[in-house]
């Protein structure tokens, strides 16, 4: 309930009917949702019902065919410019990190700052190694990405989307492909965001992570929201019979 | 006690392999293995054997000095060769400043320049004393160069700006102006030879980047006119390129007065990039989508994502492809003899047109062979060097 009446004061999202088809299969079917600044949404659902889908639209890695999309005012349509201001407002964590193998995880994180940004090698060096402080791996600045953990790849994924200084943060499956004792380090620092006041979807299936830290639950089907509630409700009283079973089998594992 | 014993370091075992071990194990580990060995022996003795003696006693080396001149230059006029020595010294500074502010692999390859040069120096052959007094200015340049670059970050841009205009700048010296310059017609040996290689390498390589991108573009026009330039190319004997360049290429531009030693420049590279084209395809095809996304995600443009993240990855992972194409280029040159210029090869067959030389085409052919495969070989090191320092394979 409280997320709907803030949704009236100042989304910083708004989606309105969003489709999408890959060929002939209709992914996602009519998404109308919107998210406010600083709020944390977690998305989940079955495999395949459109989560990565439908947070990749909200920064043109895929394209919408029908419907709108706003972030933060400005409309994602064919002009290029307006994609390029909006991925510079959206920074996006993904389940394979996709760090850039050939460059160091200092250059890593500043790569974006220097070229996008156009800040000075020194100024965003020094942001670089302040995220990496942040995220509690500094030591590693000057490894390649293959010299680090799993875990370690993931944090410096983290600090290379935030360098960016994003207004939105999208995570899908960040912790998926993680041995399960580096998936705790990973979650501390997403918590830390989280209370920093970060506007954050994250696609997840880590149900702890979803109670603590969300202020909405999304439950994904098909291509369409089936349920959304604050993750009291949606955990303890689920309404549809899809999210209960959903429900039931994530808590199982 | 025990406790103690199970935390102890191990070292690893100490390898022990010397020489003999190690023919052992490689080479007489089995009977049948054996067998083959002393069989190779065998046969490895009595050709050295052949070629030796030969080489030793019966072969006439003495057309090799004899013709030097003509290997290096072909019917370049000798009152003209300062532009030459010009263009190498050039050159030398360029790489002497190099070497001082980048080290490894270039230094190494000054190095053993300058000991090139120093040799030819002090070749008993009748050389004329200009030539060795050259040689020895040629290693001075590099000398005073190297200690004026060293460690100078400061001219790092001017350097790369210098690599750029060099080419230009060394065609211009070697062709002088009109009458009073050398026409390209004189143009020979060696020196021919590199002028086409060094000229297709440098100018085919980003054509052939640039054809690989564009072959991969979302917009179908360039994607369409890319594909058929390549498969076209790649359809034609390289030989029936360079006749019909030869003809096609003045009836195509007329009003330019295209000489013959740059119509077969403009084959070669044509030529060249499309094969490029496609082993840089091959790289581009092997950087995952997530690459391209996740530079997406940070707000790189396309030409950034190309520039910064996709490039890198994708030609690092064909290098050996790429040198390997290199150095079919540099052999490749050797055709240009068909349309009548006269580069290294051609200069051995006129040499062995002239009765005088007569019946040394084992010498001439040897020694010609041996010029092609020190540049082959050098790039094929300078290509496994890169990879080393570039980490392929590692991160
Ligand atoms: N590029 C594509 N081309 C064609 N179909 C695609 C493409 N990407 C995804 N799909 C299909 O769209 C559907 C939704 O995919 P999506 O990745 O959004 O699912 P998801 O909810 O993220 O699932 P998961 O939990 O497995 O990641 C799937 O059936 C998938 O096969
Ligand atoms: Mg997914």
């Amino acid at each position: 309930m409280a997320a709907q009446e803030n949704a009236l004061n100042d989304p910083i999202i708004m989606c309105e009917d969003v489709h999408k088809w890959f060929d002939d299969f209709h992914v996602l079917k009519g998404i109308t949702t919107s998210f406010q600044k600083g709020e944390r949404a977690v998305i989940c659902g079955p495999s395949g019902s459109g989560k990565s889908t439908f947070i990749r639209t909200l920064n043109r890695l895929e394209e919408h065919q029908r419907g709108t999309i706003i972030i933060d005012g400005v409309e994602l349509t064919d002009d290029l410019r307006n994609i390029n201001l909006i991925r510079q407002e959206v920074g996006m964590v993904f389940q394979q990190f996709n760090l850039f193998p050939h460059l160091t995880n200092l250059e890593n994180i500043t790569l974006g700052p220097i070229r996008v940004r156009k800040l000075t090698r020194t100024e965003a060096e020094e942001v670089a190694l302040s995220l990496l402080e942040r995220v509690d791996i500094a030591d590693q600045a000057y490894k390649y990405p293959a010299e680090i953990s799993g875990g370690q790849q993931q944090r410096v994924a983290i600090a290379r989307a935030l360098a960016m200084e994003p207004k939105i943060m999208l995570f899908d499956e960040p912790t998926s492909a993680l041995d399960p004792e580096m998936i705790s380090e990973v979650l501390d620092v997403m918590r830390e965001l989280a209370h920093s006041g970060m506007t954050m979807l994250v696609v997840t299936h880590e149900m702890g992570f979803a109670r603590e830290v969300a202020d909405r639950v999304m439950f994904f089907d098909e291509g369409v929201v089936i349920e959304e509630a604050a993750p009291a409700d949606f955990f303890d009283n689920p309404q549809h019979e899809r999210t209960k079973l959903f429900i039931s089998q994530t808590l199982q594992h | 006690m025990e406790e103690q014993g199970l935390t102890q370091e191990i070292k690893p075992p100490v390898s022990t392999k010397g020489p003999g071990r190690w023919l052992k194990e490689n080479l007489f580990n089995t009977w049948y293995n054996t067998i083959l060995t002393c069989l190779a022996l065998v046969f490895l003795f009595f050709a050295f054997k052949g070629f030796l003696t030969w080489a030793f006693t019966e072969a006439e080396w003495g057309v090799i000095p004899a013709n030097f001149r003509l290997f290096m230059v072909g019917s370049y006029p000798q009152e003209q060769i300062w532009r030459v020595w010009t263009a190498i010294y050039i050159l030398s500074v360029l790489m002497g400043l190099s070497a001082g502010l980048w080290g490894g692999l270039i230094l190494r390859f000054v190095v053993v320049l300058s000991g090139v040069w120093f040799i030819s120096a002090l070749l008993p052959f009748d050389f004329e004393l200009s030539t060795r007094g050259w040689c020895l200015g040629a290693i001075a340049m590099i000398a005073v160069s190297f200690f004026l670059g060293r460690d100078r970050t400061s001219l790092r841009s001017w350097i790369l700006g210098g690599w750029i205009l060099s080419f230009p700048v060394i065609m211009v010296v070697l062709r002088g102006f009109g009458e009073n310059g050398v026409l390209t017609s004189r143009w020979g040996g060696l020196l021919l030879t590199l002028i086409l290689a060094i000229s297709g390498i440098v100018v085919s390589f980003p054509l052939g980047v640039f054809l690989a991108l564009c072959r991969q573009s979302k917009l179908p026009v360039i994607r369409w006119v890319s594909t058929t330039y390549i498969e076209m190319v790649r359809g034609v004997p390289l030989i029936t390129i360079l006749f019909m360049g030869n003809v096609l290429i003045p009836i195509f531009m007329p009003g330019f007065d295209i000489n013959q030693v740059l119509r077969m420049m403009l084959c070669l590279i044509f030529f060249s990039a499309a094969y490029m084209a496609e082993n840089v395809r091959g790289g581009l095809q092997g950087v995952p989508r997530g690459q391209h996304e996740a530079a997406q995600a940070v707000g790189l443009n396309y030409v950034q994502t190309t520039l910064f993240i996709v490039l890198p990855q994708a030609l690092r992972s064909v290098i050996p492809a790429i040198v390997g194409q290199f150095i079919a280029l540099f052999k490749d040159t050797s055709l240009v003899s068909v349309i009548g210029l006269i580069d290294l090869l051609g200069v051995a067959r006129s040499i062995l047109a002239n009765p005088k030389w007569l019946g040394l085409q084992a010498e001439v052919y040897l020694f010609v062979a041996f010029i092609y495969f020190v540049f082959c070989y050098a790039m094929s090191y300078a290509s496994q060097d890169i990879e080393t320092d570039l980490g392929v394979g590692k991160h």
